[in-house]
């Protein structure tokens, strides 16, 4: 069984966000950490081969400098990391990504028994569309915000979260599913792994290796393929800023309650 | 009819919303994107279609027109009676590949977030998520943009004639808005948060009008793949946001003494006059606080008669979810952050000591 479990760098957007001056957001000058849910599906991924015994394939596209986080996720347990790095694939809306990553899994092979996993979504994005369309462009059945997978065999039964509640779905692989954070508490690398990560393969899939896939088309990738493009960017306006109160603690709590009855919500 | 190509943009016509029942209920959020849908619908000069799938569920159609669809198509099965992302998105797929829609709108719930990019790889198109404004007519939007941002609208060139639908959203991490177009494919799709769109009023006349063709779709439940055990109701705590009038909700400020600064919140709320405790991301991604709680872009949309923000910085991704709030309140030790912007009042200090005070003066003017 060949686990395939979809990663994504992301830039630290709790901490502070740098900005370029035409409004976008300058990645280059922020801390990057691996996509928090995409975590949650590794950890999923390695309990499975811990279990059943299974390749671990850590799959990303990036540029170059994701290699760092490959080499993370290696040393976390995945047995290969593959990251599909080029220009021509910078840019792209997730409708692009999508077709890009699963051009890179049927590269790679997937067959009966295998298995994608991915987070939910991605902290910069917050789209939680790119999962869904591997799935489509894979032919694959998919499940969405897993908090529970149950392998028996070739067939996955998977509880997913609704808002009020859950559903419990029966699927059989290759399937792909996303997992959110309520699933499982992802492991630290260990040091042994850290040793151990430089001996496994990364592998790096650019746009010459993949450009005869069928299932990427050469005018839907990149930033001028992608089906959806920004058309503007902008900040909120600054409302007319209200009243800061002023005084001690006491004083400012005084003004506030005196400003409340005044407008009759206490 | 011509063969489904999503480049042959001319061939594409009127507003599409995907509506969703469960257990064969409407949900607010069809109401809410009917309505908007309306909107559209009236700038573009073409109808509003409402989708609707289930088993037996024709008779929920004509409530839909009285929030202002001027048709809706129902697609009936007994193998849609609960929703599977198979059959959902093969029946939607089909339909719109026949009929063609020049826009397709859903819910961005559990349920709308998995049909809706699904639907879009195979459709062959563009799919905006978590939209919080949409726009077709470029005179509104450009007056959108003229209240609601930082653009100098008057020194902007536009192309009036642009009929593209322009769909608004948070972007990277909620630090900053973006307008998202799909020129080159037809359905333009977007979901929609729920709680975000205003409800039309209910017309009876309306909904008396409205025309309903019903689809029968004889669908082979043995050839699907994925197949439903279970569908359960959780009897957690229901933390009521979107109702509430007073929402009380604690940031990074209170990570120090989560459970005193919870405490402290909710009684605060009580002073206000009884409310609900909400939450940060920075809380939930933290593991502090339930995700049921969490106010903002990737959380719930809130407009309370009261909103008071304790310790919360006021990334634009929380601000979306708040700031149309009646009255805000906003409580931080640095003066600085962007959330005393949106403030009606604000007050400087630590929560720990400042919110305990505000309890006393409130129960002092009562």
């Amino acid at each position: 069984m060949k686990i395939y479990v979809c990663v994504k760098q992301v830039p630290d957007t709790s901490g502070v966000v740098a900005v370029n001056p035409d409004g976008t957001m300058n990645r280059s000058k922020m801390p990057t950490i691996i996509n928090p849910d995409d975590l949650n599906a590794m950890e999923a991924a390695l309990t499975l081969k811990e279990r059943e015994g299974a390749t671990v394939v850590a799959i990303s596209m990036g540029p170059p400098q994701a290699g760092e986080m490959m080499r993370e996720l290696l040393a976390m347990g995945a047995d290969e990391a593959v990251l599909i790095s080029g220009r021509e694939f910078g840019g792209s809306d997730t409708f692009a990504t999508s077709q890009i990553i699963a051009g890179g899994i049927h590269h790679l092979g997937i067959e009966e028994g295998d298995l994608i996993l991915c987070g939910r979504q991605a902290i910069d994005g917050d789209t939680a569309q790119v999962g869904p369309q591997i799935a489509e462009k894979l032919h694959l059945p998919q499940v969405t915000y897993a908090t529970e997978i149950v392998k028996d065999g070739n067939t996955y039964t998977v509880k997913r979260a609704l808002e009020d509640g859950y559903m419990k779905i029966q699927v059989k692989s290759p399937c792909l599913i996303t997992c959110i954070k309520e699933l499982n508490e992802p492991r630290y690398m260990t040091v042994q792994g850290v040793f151990e990560a430089d001996e496994k393969p990364l592998l790096i899939l650019d746009y010459e290796a993949l450009k005869d896939e069928p299932l990427i088309e050469a005018d839907t990738i990149g930033l001028k393929g992608s089906p959806t493009n920004i058309f503007k960017s902008f900040n909120p306006p600054v409302k007319g800023q209200g009243e800061m109160l002023q005084g001690s603690v006491k004083e400012m709590a005084a003004a506030l309650a005196d400003r409340l009855a005044a407008k009759h919500v206490i | 009819m011509a063969e489904y190509n999503s480049k042959a943009i001319e061939e594409f016509s009127d507003i599409w919303v995907f509506c969703e029942q469960r257990d064969g209920k409407l949900m607010n959020t069809d109401f809410e994107l009917i309505s908007e849908g309306r909107k559209l619908a009236d700038q573009r000069g073409s109808k509003l279609v409402g989708l609707l799938l289930g088993d037996q569920v024709a008779d929920l159609a004509k409530e839909l027109g009285g929030y202002g669809a001027d048709k809706v198509i129902v697609c009936e099965d007994p193998a849609l009676k609960i929703y599977t992302n198979e059959a959902y998105t093969d029946v939607v797929c089909k339909v719109v590949m026949e009929r063609k829609p020049e826009v397709l709108l859903l819910g961005a719930s559990n349920i709308g977030r998995d049909l809706g990019p699904r639907c879009a790889a195979r459709l062959h198109t563009g799919l905006t998520a978590d939209c919080t404004h949409l726009d077709i007519d470029m005179n509104t939007y450009v007056d959108f943009l003229d209240k609601n941002s930082n653009v100098d609208v008057a020194n902007t060139e536009f192309k009036m004639e642009d009929v593209n639908m322009k769909m608004t959203r948070p972007a990277f991490g909620g630090h900053l808005m973006a307008t998202i177009i799909c020129p080159r494919f037809r359905p333009c799709m977007a979901t929609v948060r729920p709680g975000v769109m205003k409800k039309a009023p209910f017309d009876q006349a309306k909904a008396d009008a409205c025309e309903v063709e019903v689809l029968q779709m004889g669908l082979n439940a043995d050839a699907l793949h994925e197949k439903v055990l279970e569908v359960a109701k959780e009897a957690k705590e229901i933390v009521d946001l979107i109702g509430a009038d007073v929402i009380v909700s604690i940031g990074n400020g209170a990570a120090k003494d989560i459970a005193r600064a919870k405490e402290l919140a909710q009684q605060l709320a009580d002073a206000l006059g009884g409310g609900v405790v909400g939450s940060s991301r920075a809380l939930v991604d933290a593991g502090l606080m339930s995700a049921d709680r969490q106010v903002g872009q990737t959380g719930k949309t809130v407009h309370p008669k009261v909103y008071v923000a304790l310790g919360i910085s006021g990334a634009i991704q929380h601000k979306a979810g708040m700031q149309n709030s009646e009255l805000i309140i906003a409580v931080n030790k640095n003066e600085n952050e962007p959330i005393f912007e949106v403030a009606d009042y604000g007050l400087v200090g630590d929560l720990f000591q400042i919110v305990p005070e505000m309890i006393e003066a409130i129960k002092a003017q009562k």
